[in-house]
């Protein structure tokens, strides 16, 4: 796994409500039991880890973000275009 | 009820995006006028994405106030002695020794003035300044409002700031109301202000990401959020006999008072909160959910505000919900948080007077989770008997007032 993948899932796994020991990337963020305001904290924790802006709002049904393995590729696809 | 006084609206005064009296406020208000534009009271560097809000514009501080008088007031605190003197006016109303120790001055604030707080900020933290000005704390105090309008109108009784977020002003009024109803006063002086465009605060809450970019439609598909913006208002209640005597105008007469708080999250709406304060209210006024026509919304235009606000209706009101007009004034005035209260209460209160339910504008089209009547883009006209006006907080602060057209 690359560094992003590891330090998304550690951001994600401290932010989770469920009692579930492994995140993997299939994980659903709904299924892991966050909720609108830690997903706002988790994208926080994100912009501040990789310094970059995500483009998010909580108004929008159609969230981009699913599952873990989209937050990590969206991530990605940001540190990339970064650097 | 008896034994407890019937409480009347005798003035109304206003400082809003659309209008700098309450006169002009409500005439923008029937007319779906915007208030929403780009902000210019601070800096808009391109990495700060918020770029709109509803800001009072024109507002000249040297037309209400002499320098010396500006180095104690904060813009919040501004805004509200024009209000509170704009509504005296109207009530007619003389503070003499009498009167004045028996008047409230109760005004809600849910921040302050973070102008002053901002400014002061940039010079320490930024510009590295050992020193900020002498008046510093006075002019930021939370309860410098409420100060303020004790002192620039001579009202010595209970005076102080009630902050609840978004519902402060609701609290303010209710509080007043009901110390009115059961005599503790003969006058209260009361309402909202807010005044946080400040360069910290807009960052604060675009890291809320509740934020729209553009425009605010509550109640509408393709919502995409709310938008700040900043004023005040202010009401002037009386005991029905004591403005009767008087031969005083009679505005509307407040009714009922309900409060809640949701005990759960500190941003997410709660059902179970909003429909316990609507029907506090509806209890306090003794009225059944059928003798309302017209809710002035919290209708913040967020997903979840909004979904949740309609599903508290259908669950006070059951089959009458679709009988109701709702609209959201927020659509054109941006959410002014400690002044929403009483911005919308003077919406309210015009409202039943005049019979013309205020629009929610902005509105595109139906979402399905939000099934009532909005008033979409245009003012209607439509008899008012009984109106609720509705603010929830975050927080989960809950307030309602019920307001009955007089005469």
């Amino acid at each position: 796994m690359t560094d992003v993948t590891n330090d998304v899932i550690d951001i994600i796994a401290k932010k989770k409500r469920v009692d579930k020991p492994i995140v993997e990337m299939t994980d659903r963020l709904e299924d892991l039991g966050l909720e609108s305001l830690d997903a706002v904290e988790m994208i926080f924790d994100l912009e501040e880890k990789f310094d970059i802006q995500i483009p998010y709002n909580a108004n929008n049904p159609r969230t981009e973000f699913d599952t873990v393995g989209e937050v990590v590729r969206a991530i990605q696809q940001l540190v990339d275009k970064k650097s | 009820m008896s034994g407890e006084e019937r409480v009347v609206v005798t003035g109304l005064g206003a400082v809003s995006p659309i209008g700098l009296t309450a006169a002009a406020y409500w005439q923008s208000l029937k007319q779906g006028v915007s208030g929403l534009g780009p902000i210019t009271l601070v800096p808009t560097p391109e990495e700060l994405l918020q770029k709109v809000a509803a800001e009072v514009k024109d507002f000249d501080p040297l037309k209400h106030f002499d320098e010396r008088q500006l180095m104690t007031l904060d813009r919040v605190s501004q805004f509200a002695v024009v209000a509170a003197r704009e509504a005296i006016a109207q009530a007619g109303l003389v503070f003499d020794t009498d009167l004045s120790v028996r008047t409230a001055c109760i005004v809600g604030s849910g921040v302050g003035g973070q102008t002053t707080h901002d400014d002061n900020f940039r010079r320490i933290y930024r510009e590295n300044k050992t020193r900020v000005f002498p008046l510093t704390i006075p002019k930021l105090m939370v309860n410098a409002p409420a100060s303020q309008i004790s002192m620039f109108c001579g009202l010595r009784g209970p005076a102080f700031v009630v902050a609840s977020a978004c519902a402060s002003a609701t609290h303010a009024i209710g509080l007043a109301f009901h110390m009115l109803r059961s005599g503790q006063v003969d006058c209260a002086v009361t309402g909202g202000t807010e005044a946080c465009i400040t360069f910290g605060t807009l960052r604060g809450w675009e890291a809320m990401r509740v934020m729209s970019p553009d425009v605010c439609r509550p109640f509408s598909a393709e919502r995409k959020g709310m938008v700040l913006g900043e004023g005040a208002a202010a009401l002037v209640l009386e005991p029905l006999s004591r403005a009767r005597a008087r031969g005083a105008e009679i505005l509307g007469e407040i009714v009922g008072f309900g409060m809640s708080a949701d005990a759960a999250d500190i941003t997410a709406p709660d059902l179970g909160g909003m429909t316990r304060a609507m029907e506090g209210a509806l209890a306090d006024a003794q009225l059944a959910p059928q003798a309302v026509q017209y809710i002035n919304a919290h209708g913040t235009g967020t997903a979840a505000n909004d979904e949740a606000e309609t599903k508290a209706l259908h669950s006070v009101f059951g089959p009458h919900a679709g009988k109701l007009a709702v609209s959201s004034t927020k659509s054109m005035v941006g959410h002014a948080l400690g002044a929403a209260g009483a911005l919308e209460m003077v919406a309210t209160v015009m409202a039943l007077k005049e019979g013309v339910a205020p629009p929610t504008i902005g509105y595109l089209e139906r979402d399905p989770v939000c099934d009532l009547d909005y008033v979409p883009n245009e003012a209607r006209a439509i008899t008012i008997e009984v109106a609720l006006s509705n603010s929830f907080a975050f927080g989960g602060l809950n307030a309602v007032l019920a307001v009955s057209r007089f005469g």
